[in-house]
Order: C-alpha cells, then sequence, then structure tokens
C-alpha cells in the first residue's frame, strides 16, 4: 500500500513542477511577444523624438520661416539663411510628375493583367512586375543617370522646348535650356520605379471583385472596359487610391533614385527642365559635410519629410483597411 | 442602334490597344534597366572584383572585396538583430493581441514603419546611435537595417500565423499544452515555410539600401571587419563611384550594382518558389 503512495505524491510533486515551468514559460513567453510589439511603437517615438532633438538648433533659430524661405546659403557669415522651400517644391513637382506618368500606365497594365491577358502571359508578367519591384533603387537611380538622363535631354527636351516656345504658362513650365540634372529627369525615374509598386496593388485589389459580379456584367452585354469602368472601379475605388497613395508616400521619400539625376540646385524656376533637389536629395548629398545649425537644417527636412510621408501613409492604410472591411475580412 | 453598339465596341477595343501599349511601355522600360546593367556589370566582372579591395582615386586596379564583405556583414546583422523582435511582435497581434486596442496601433504604426523613407531611418540612428558613440560605425548600420527588416518581418510573421488553422491550436489545447508552446511547436511548425519566406523577403529588401548607410556605416576603403569602425558595404561605394570621374571607378559601380541585383533577385525567387511550394501542399 504504501509504495503507490509514495509515487502517488512524487508524481504529484513532479506535475505541480511541471505545471508551474509551463507557468513561467507561458509568461515569459508572452511578456516577450508584447514588449516586441510595444518595440514597434517605441521605434515611431524614437524616430520622431531623435529627429526632434537633432532639429532641434535650426527650428530655434528659423522657425516657421523655414517652410516659407527660398534661399539656401550654409555658407554665408555671419549667419547661414536656410530655407526649406526649394526641397518641398522640388519633391512635391517630381513626385506630382511621377505619378501623372505612372498612374495611368501601372492602372493600365494591371487591367490589362486581370481582364484581358492571355492566360499564359499572365503569370510571366505578374512575376516579373514583382521582381522589379525588389531592385534596389540605387540601381534606378544609376541607369538614370547613365542612360536616361543623357537620351531625354539631347532627343525629348529640344523638341518639346521647341514645341511650346511660344504658349503662354507652357512655355515657362517647359523653358529651357536642356539639362541633364533636371527635375523632369528625376521625376521620370521615379515614375519607372514606382510603376510595379501601382501595378501590383492595382492588381491585387482588382483581383477582390467577386467574379459574379462581372459576369453578371457581362451577361447584360457589357464590354470588357465597361466592365472595368462600372463594376471593377467602383468596387475597389477605395483600394486603388490606398495603393496610389502608398506609392505616392514612396515617391514622396525616395532618395537613390533622384539624387544623381536631380542636380542639387536650391533655386526655383518654375520650369521642369532645369535643375532641382528634393528633400531627401538635399540630405543625401549635402550631409556629409555639414555641421551646425547647417547639419540640423537638413535634419528639419527630415522631419518634415516623416510628417508629410506619415500623413499620406496614414490615410492609405485607412482606405486599404475601408476596403477590407467591406470584403467582411 | 448599331452606331451606339459600334460606338461601344470601338471604345473597348481602343481602351484594350491603351492598356497593351501601358504593358508594353512598361516592360520595355524595365527590360532596358535589366539590359544595361548586365552589359555594363558583366563586362567588368572578373575574379579580382571579389579578390582585392576597392581602389584609391586613379587607381586602374582593384575590387571591391570589402565592401562585398561589409554589406554581406551587416545585412546578417542588421537580420539577425531585427528577425526575433519581428517574429515576436507578429506573434503578439497574431496570437495574443488580436483583438485587443494595442494590437491596432502596433499594426497601423507598423504598415507605416513598413512604407517609411529609408532616408528617415538613416537620420534616427544618427541622431540616436552615431552621435552619442562619436563616429560612424558598421553597427550602427547594422542597426539602421534592423530597424528596416522589423516592419517587413512583423507583417509576414502575422499574415502566416493568420493562416494557420484554428483547429490546430484547439487541439493542441485539448491535450494540455500551454499557451506559450502551443504557438512555437504547432503554429510556428505550421506556418514555418511562411515565415522563412518573410525572412528572406525582408533580408532581400535591406540587402539593397543605401540612404541610411550614408549616415551610418558610411564607407571604408579598406578591409575592416571591426563593426566599431565605419565599414565600407556596396551601396555606398557604388553611390561614390558612379559620380566619380574614373572610368575604372564607374565601371565597378556597374559591377557592383550587377551584384546586388542578382543577390537581391536570387532571394525574392528563393522566397516565391519556397511559398509556392507551401502552396502546393
Amino acid at each position: 500500500m504504501t509504495v503507490p503512495a509514495v509515487s502517488n505524491s512524487s508524481e504529484q510533486l513532479d506535475r505541480a513542477r511541471a505545471l508551474s515551468a509551463f507557468k513561467l514559460g507561458d509568461a515569459t513567453f508572452y511578456w516577450l511577444t508584447r514588449l516586441s510589439a510595444l518595440a514597434v511603437l517605441l521605434i515611431l517615438g524614437g524616430i520622431i523624438l531623435s529627429l526632434i532633438v537633432g532639429a532641434w538648433p535650426a527650428i530655434k533659430t528659423f522657425g516657421l520661416d523655414f517652410l516659407v524661405t527660398r534661399r539656401w546659403a550654409p555658407q554665408l557669415s555671419p549667419s547661414p539663411v536656410l530655407g526649406a522651400l526649394g526641397p518641398i517644391y522640388g519633391t512635391l513637382v517630381t513626385s506630382l510628375i511621377a505619378m501623372l506618368i505612372a498612374v495611368p500606365v501601372g492602372i493600365g497594365i494591371a487591367i490589362f493583367l486581370t481582364e484581358f491577358c492571355p492566360p499564359i502571359l499572365r503569370r510571366p508578367v505578374g512575376v516579373a512586375i514583382e521582381l522589379l519591384a525588389g531592385i534596389p533603387s540605387i540601381i534606378y537611380g544609376m541607369w538614370g543617370f547613365f542612360v536616361l538622363a543623357p537620351f531625354m535631354t539631347d532627343h525629348f527636351m529640344p523638341a518639346v522646348i521647341a514645341t511650346f516656345a511660344h504658349v503662354p504658362i507652357l512655355n515657362v513650365i517647359f523653358a529651357g535650356p536642356p539639362s541633364y540634372l533636371s527635375l523632369f529627369n528625376a521625376a521620370l525615374v521615379l515614375a519607372i520605379m514606382i510603376l510595379p509598386f501601382i501595378t501590383a496593388i492595382s492588381r491585387d485589389v482588382f483581383q477582390t471583385v467577386p467574379p459574379m459580379l462581372k459576369e453578371s456584367a457581362y451577361g447584360l452585354g457589357c464590354t470588357t472596359w465597361e466592365v472595368v469602368k462600372n463594376v471593377v472601379i467602383p468596387f475597389t475605388r477605395a483600394g486603388v487610391i490606398g495603393g496610389i497613395m502608398l506609392a505616392l508616400g514612396r515617391a514622396l521619400g525616395e532618395t537613390m533614385a533622384v539624387t544623381f539625376i536631380i542636380g542639387n540646385s536650391f533655386q526655383i524656376t518654375g520650369s521642369i527642365f532645369s535643375p532641382g533637389t528634393t528633400i531627401s536629395a538635399a540630405i543625401a548629398s549635402e550631409f556629409a559635410e555639414a555641421d551646425g545649425v547647417h547639419m540640423s537644417a537638413l535634419i528639419l527636412l527630415g522631419l518634415l519629410l516623416f510628417v508629410l510621408t506619415f500623413c499620406v501613409l496614414a490615410a492609405a492604410r485607412l482606405m486599404l483597411a475601408r476596403l477590407e472591411m467591406k470584403q467582411g475580412k | 442602334m448599331n452606331a451606339l453598339y459600334a460606338s461601344r465596341a470601338r471604345k473597348d477595343k481602343i481602351i484594350r490597344v491603351l492598356c497593351v501599349g501601358a504593358a508594353a511601355f512598361g516592360l520595355i522600360w524595365l527590360g532596358l534597366i535589366l539590359f544595361t546593367l548586365f552589359s555594363n556589370g558583366l563586362a567588368g566582372l572578373s575574379l579580382s572584383v571579389f579578390s582585392e579591395m576597392t581602389p584609391p582615386p586613379g587607381s586602374r586596379t582593384g575590387g571591391l572585396a570589402n565592401a562585398i564583405f561589409g554589406s554581406i556583414l551587416m545585412t546578417v546583422i542588421g537580420v539577425a538583430v531585427g528577425t526575433p523582435i519581428g517574429l515576436l511582435a507578429g506573434t503578439y497581434l497574431a496570437e495574443y493581441g488580436r483583438h485587443e486596442k494595442l494590437s491596432f496601433y502596433v499594426r497601423f504604426i507598423n504598415d507605416i514603419l513598413l512604407s517609411a523613407p529609408s532616408i528617415v531611418i538613416g537620420l534616427f540612428i544618427y541622431g540616436a546611435v552615431v552621435v552619442p558613440m562619436g563616429g560612424f560605425s558598421g553597427f550602427a548600420g547594422s542597426l539602421a537595417l534592423a530597424v528596416i527588416v522589423i516592419p517587413v518581418v512583423v507583417r509576414t510573421t502575422e499574415d502566416m500565423l493568420l493562416l494557420v488553422p484554428t483547429q490546430l491550436r484547439e487541439a493542441a489545447s485539448a491535450l494540455g499544452l500551454p499557451r506559450s508552446l502551443v504557438i512555437r511547436r504547432i503554429a510556428y511548425k505550421a506556418a514555418r515555410t511562411g515565415l522563412i519566406t518573410g525572412i528572406l523577403l525582408a533580408t532581400a529588401r535591406v540587402a539593397g539600401e543605401t540612404a541610411p548607410l550614408l549616415f551610418t556605416a558610411l564607407s571604408n576603403q579598406f578591409w575592416n571587419a571591426n563593426l566599431m569602425k565605419t565599414m565600407a558595404n556596396l551601396p555606398v561605394t557604388i553611390n561614390n563611384f558612379v559620380q566619380s570621374p574614373y572610368e575604372y571607378w564607374r565601371q565597378l559601380a556597374w559591377t557592383g550594382a550587377l551584384l546586388i541585383t542578382l543577390a537581391v533577385l536570387a532571394l525574392n525567387i528563393f522566397a516565391r518558389l519556397l511559398g509556392a511550394e507551401r502552396k502546393s501542399k
């Protein structure tokens, strides 16, 4: 009788020990995961805090004037004059031109892929586009510098400048002389770079349209274009706009694709064929030789860029979330 | 009535042609980029690229050995630091806090960090690591890459764990396994290839990052395995060589660009094959 009793109590002891080990392991793992999740929030806080600390001297020196000053003279004595208007202008103009080119083309490719691409081509073209979205941006920048910019400047720009020379307004936007380093060349490289993003996201959201809806429209006698216009696009509008804003977020913050060919000039000329700069290009090309308030102003530019992209990306995510809710996910 | 039909059909045809044109337009540019990259990069590819250090100005010999080594080292460390945090955070989102308020915020912020400009991440590490430590270092470069890795891994981990059927977890719980073991032994195992795919994609993402390394690792002309000093790496080397007046440097920049692209494409394709394998099971 005694033997089973002893084994029974030691068994109970084992069980208690195992249970407490489990409990400890459970709690540890839970807190590890929870802390890691909090670390994500901490990174965001760290980014904002570190940028504000770095930018503080510039904020104190220039205040809100920083946003509206056109002049960028870091070497001026006794004290430098630095204004962000040039880089902000360049960032917005290059992103705008890039979106004007990439959005219609990207959505066109997505429509082609989902609606009337021969099935044999669908996968290879889709995979090719996804792979191209993964190519590092410095490659696009190099290619723009060595191949695209010379070609556009020698062949495309002179023709456009000549065509619009006597049209008011347009002759300012397309004013010469053609320059290898220009806002337009940078915007074109950006457009080519974000094209795969827009295509991939639009294709994915187009594929969420229930086939039943499309087939009903076809059944009523709609042409492919009518199905796209009246069924596919209305159904996925929030998703497509979300995808476009995601691409816009990339275009605004892209550095390496534009730095080589934008010219790093802080002038605002109004012509898209003249050199300019973007926020990220200004930071990348001046950071190495900057110090003091100049350095701080570059960090302030980074803070502005972060705030700008944060707003665009937040809006994009909210729109994409709305689409997901519509699907009942 | 026939005129209406004809005009609808015409419109449809025009749009079709435009869409095919868009596809051709996009693919031509992208094809041109790859063509230039390969034709220029292959011309400079030789053994000395892998065995010799980056050349001083004006030199006509030299390779990229130190830059290749530095890139691999910093990428590996960045992924090794970022992956555990990303995996655990993704686990929290998918397993513990699926419907909590905290998860909602973390998910939202993570998605924004996922596409935040990498140059800002570089500035962040410059302010948080480089300035306090008193100098540029390979360590700071690795940390910058880790910050970029984390959101990618968080996202894929959450997505992959959500694909694991709940019944599997319930069955394990019914056998008496505690929650943490259910996650580690059952959910992780079921989602394993998906998790690996995510890590590979994150590696591919950081392998070509240039902007954050400009302010953190800087570059170095010599062989250096000391993480506390500036470290050569392919992207920054390319960045410095592209705009140089020396023909030989520009040639090396193309070769380096080809190497990076091949590495990134290989990682992407490998990740995709793994993903396809999982689906076919």
